[in-house]
């Protein structure tokens, strides 16, 4: 095992994994930018670097400066967490390159996987169900209409590189076609992810894929673990329809859409996908499931820890960030002896509860709530200020119980307590859905929150 | 006269009018950035762009005046 982890990320996902690479007695190497000096996964590291200005661009996702503070700090091992430079294959190879243990998947698995489509024609070549859709980008508007024509509406219009819901969007008809084709072209324009390619000229390969939409869908995702042997095993699934935006709120697991033939079918699929590219540590595969039909499709593969990966710790006691750590560094992982018991994760985002509009500011109260089969993992304090130069995640509550009923019971208790103030924060979303009749049973879809929001 | 203001601290993105521009109820003035998020300011008014105060770049924070519609 190396000795020392540097975590290439921020908030709460810096926190988490600090803790586990500190509780497996290794050295915790954080890196922050300016903006995010006093936030608590600083100070919990054995050791931090700031690597730039706020801007993202020029902190989190500057290759350069993330390399060069794990030289200056002697780091065997990098972690990128989420996001920022986690689904970055030229980041792994330098990594790689740099001789550092790479806490990811192989380059090639991301490079493979990253693009959609790519992923996609590999999947169905890998006997892994696929909605039907583009098989290559389309060049321009009025090719998207003439490949819809042949889908039939209605289609979901998606940036190919794209990810967590940016320049994703549904249409019904042509008109909506063109609004959601220029919303996803923008999208891959302005999350290219390299620095400069925002502002100026259009990419040339705009990227934009369609793919026959289906309504009353439920988001369902496995989480698998590729091992060092290349042995891949499933670890369950996570329910992640709860979503405004085409974004995660709420997420858990196990789903209550899905029977135990189907689980059984998608869990095999996941493995297959995961062998198929020769994957290696933790990853998810996204479906879309059609509960009445009790069929699935595959979306796409996050080639990274996932945000919502505790429900899947709390159900089946492994520590993922730990299997990745012991993957990446040959060693044997533990994958547990299945899932028992239920547990939900509720996202608390700095935003308004009504319109889900961002909400930075100072925090002035935080107080969170306590006791059996509660877990907290949080990116902030008392104190701190949210800046706007993140995404707006506060914290995850996640709750555990034997099953459904207890967990949802405890969860209305501890949004109840919970108090944030200073900025408005979505906890009031949760009573409202905790209260909710389709949440309550079990038997909500991906359109759950914008029926909320219309009725 | 309406005057358009910030709904919360971001980055100005993109400014799609320019001072004189007739503008109809629900047009987007401006595209503010923050958190990762995407908020168009729209036009809550007909009228034509008075003045306009921020430019593509800037930071706004919470109630900061963006413009005004005469």
């Amino acid at each position: 095992m190396f000795e020392s982890v540097l975590v290439a990320n921020r908030g709460e996902i810096a926190s988490r994994v600090i803790h586990t690479v500190r509780k497996m007695g290794l050295k915790a190497i954080a890196v922050y930018s300016e903006a995010d000096a006093d936030l608590p996964f600083v100070g919990q590291a054995d050791e931090a670097i700031l690597i730039g200005p706020p801007d993202p661009r020029r902190s989190y996702l500057d290759i350069d400066a993330v390399l060069e503070a794990a030289k200056r700090t002697n780091a065997r091992a990098i972690h990128p967490g989420y996001g920022f430079l986690a689904e970055n294959a030229d980041f792994a190879q330098r990594v790689i390159d740099e001789g550092l243990a790479w806490v990811g998947p192989p380059p090639l698995a991301i490079a493979r996987m990253g693009d959609k489509i790519n992923a996609r024609n590999l999947m169905m070549d890998a006997g892994v169900p696929v909605a039907s859709g583009t098989w290559e980008p389309v060049p321009d508007v009025e090719a998207a209409i003439e490949e819809a024509r042949r889908l039939g509406y209605p289609v979901m219009v998606k940036a190919a590189g794209g990810g967590g819901g940016i320049g994703m969007g549904a249409a019904f008809d042509e008109a909506a076609l063109r609004k959601a084709y220029e919303t996803a072209r923008r999208a891959t324009e302005r999350f290219a992810g390299s620095a400069g390619r925002r502002s100026g000229a259009p990419s040339r390969d705009p990227g934009i894929l369609l793919e026959r939409y289906i309504e009353h869908a439920r988001h369902v995702e496995v989480q698998i673990l590729g091992l060092a042997d290349g042995t891949v095993v499933a670890l369950g699934e996570r329910d992640c329809s709860v979503q405004r935006r085409h974004q995660k709120v709420v997420e858990e697991t196990p789903s209550p859409g899905v029977r135990p033939e189907l689980r059984a079918r998608m869990l095999e699929a996941a493995v297959r996908a995961g062998e198929a590219v020769g994957y290696r540590g933790a990853g998810t595969v996204e479906c879309l499931v059609d509960p009445v039909a009790q069929d699935f499709v595959f979306l796409e593969m996050n080639t990274r820890l996932q945000v919502e990966h505790p429900i899947t710790e709390m159900v089946t006691g492994v520590d993922l960030v730990e299997q990745q750590l012991l993957i990446a560094a040959g060693e044997e992982a533990a994958y547990g002896s299945g899932p028992s018991g239920h547990a939900i994760e509720f996202r608390i985002y700095a935003e308004d509860p009504e319109r889900f509009f961002p909400s930075p500011g100072e925090i002035k109260v935080w107080e969170e709530p306590m006791g059996e089969g509660i877990r907290i993992d949080a990116g902030y304090a008392e104190g701190n200020t949210v800046t706007p130069f993140y995404d707006p995640l506060l914290a995850k509550l996640c709750v555990y119980g034997a099953d459904r009923a207890a967990v949802l019971e405890r969860a209305r208790a501890a949004v109840e307590v919970f108090r944030i103030e200073g900025l408005k924060s979505n906890l009031p979303f949760f009573t409202e859905l905790l209260d909710d009749a389709e949440f309550a049973q079990g038997t909500y879809d991906t359109g759950l929150v914008a029926r909320m929001r219309a009725s | 006269m309406a005057e358009v203001r910030a709904e919360m601290v971001a980055n100005v993105w993109k400014v799609v009018v320019s001072e004189g521009d007739a503008v109809e109820d629900g047009d987007t003035l401006v595209i503010l950035e923050s958190m990762k998020m995407e908020i168009p300011v729209l036009a809550e008014d007909d009228g034509v762009i008075a003045t306009l105060k921020v430019a593509e770049g800037d930071v706004v924070q919470e109630g900061d005046l963006i413009a005004v519609i005469e």
